[in-house]
């Protein structure tokens, strides 16, 4: 599939990322993620080498951006911790990790453990529904665990 | 409601131009003879259209000048400036900056020489072939003229045949005749 142009990426995406990153932040500072994922999304663009997995892509910026946000000093409330075994955020360990995964499952484990998105999300983001979301990843964990012992 | 607002998705647009970040942006502009869509990128004026269908036009940009084809405003905004006060009778010369890069060796050279056929004036396609220095190009000087990515600001209404006649138009006859009667070129 052919990369499309940028501005039906965008409209294509913008509601559901914005959602996403309103249940993640708050109505207020979503506004802000929002421009930045889609600023950072914009400068990239022209690097993907094909239009396949641009929701999960999208996700994947939206993530990230929200969980900067997180750490961002914020007076009115204390947020949890993202979980980390090493005091490097756990999405960072995972991409690693998961790097020789098919991109279904590379997408699902990331976005599961490593952006703690729920499978109905993950399902969105990858175009299919949250039960193929949730075969995806435990695929993906398998495979990981199997590499693990060899 | 979890939706973007319209200032929301104007401030990303504007963002996104703001950092030059675009490989052209457009918006339509509306005019006595309907509505233009208009796209610039960052060295001038690449697009003017007729009748656009967007989705066809933008995949069309995205194809000659990269996919970072975004609909943004402030870009536009020159262009619509100069496009109204055309239109209100009080410009007779484009001041825009146009971006023909993307053409054939043949299709620029012609396009600057009917840039030079002033407000008012009218030249056949022969004499116009003849300026380019390719005399017997007058049919050639036609698919040129019907192909120009930029009418009105590149002046493709000004050319007609030979016996006189407006001969044809890209967008249509009335709209040819419309612009030669409020430049005066007709009566």
């Amino acid at each position: 599939m052919t990369l499309p142009p940028f501005e039906r990426f965008y409209e294509e995406h913008r509601e559901e990322i914005f959602g996403f990153l309103v249940r993640r932040l708050g109505r207020d500072r979503a506004e802000d993620a929002f421009q930045e994922t889609f600023l950072r999304a914009l400068r990239a663009y022209p690097k993907l080498r094909h239009g396949e997995h641009l929701r999960a892509w999208a996700y994947t910026i939206a993530g990230r951006i929200a969980i900067d946000e997180h750490r961002r000093p914020r007076p009115d409330a204390d947020l949890p911790e993202l979980a980390s075994l090493d005091g490097r955020p756990a999405f960072a360990q995972l991409e690693h990790l998961a790097d020789e995964l098919p991109p279904t499952e590379r997408a699902a484990v990331v976005l599961r453990y490593g952006y703690d998105l729920d499978y109905a999300e993950i399902g969105a983001a990858l175009g299919s529904n949250a039960s193929a979301a949730r075969q995806a990843a435990s695929a993906g964990i398998r495979r990981l665990r199997r590499k693990e012992h060899q | 409601m979890n939706t973007v607002s319209p200032e929301l998705d104007r401030r990303f647009r504007e963002a996104a131009a703001d950092e030059r970040l675009l490989d052209a942006a457009y918006d339509l502009v509306d005019t006595p003879i309907g509505k233009l869509l208009v796209a610039t990128t960052q060295r001038g004026l690449c697009r003017i259209s007729y009748d656009a269908e967007p989705d066809r036009e933008v995949e069309q940009l995205a194809k000659t000048f990269g996919v970072r084809v975004l609909r943004s405003a402030k870009p536009i905004d020159a262009a619509r400036r100069e496009l109204d006060e055309y239109f209100d009778g009080k410009r007779r010369a484009f001041d825009l900056p146009v971006d023909v890069a993307s053409l054939a060796e043949f299709n620029r050279r012609v396009l600057e020489e009917l840039a030079r056929v002033p407000y008012g004036d009218v030249v056949t396609y022969g004499e116009l072939a003849a300026r380019a220095e390719r005399p017997r190009a007058a049919r050639a000087v036609g698919t040129v003229m019907n192909r120009n990515p930029l009418p009105i600001v590149l002046p493709c209404h000004r050319v007609i045949g030979a016996n006189g006649k407006l001969v044809g138009y890209a967008g249509g006859l009335g709209r040819k005749e419309t612009l030669l009667r409020l430049e005066g070129a007709i009566l």
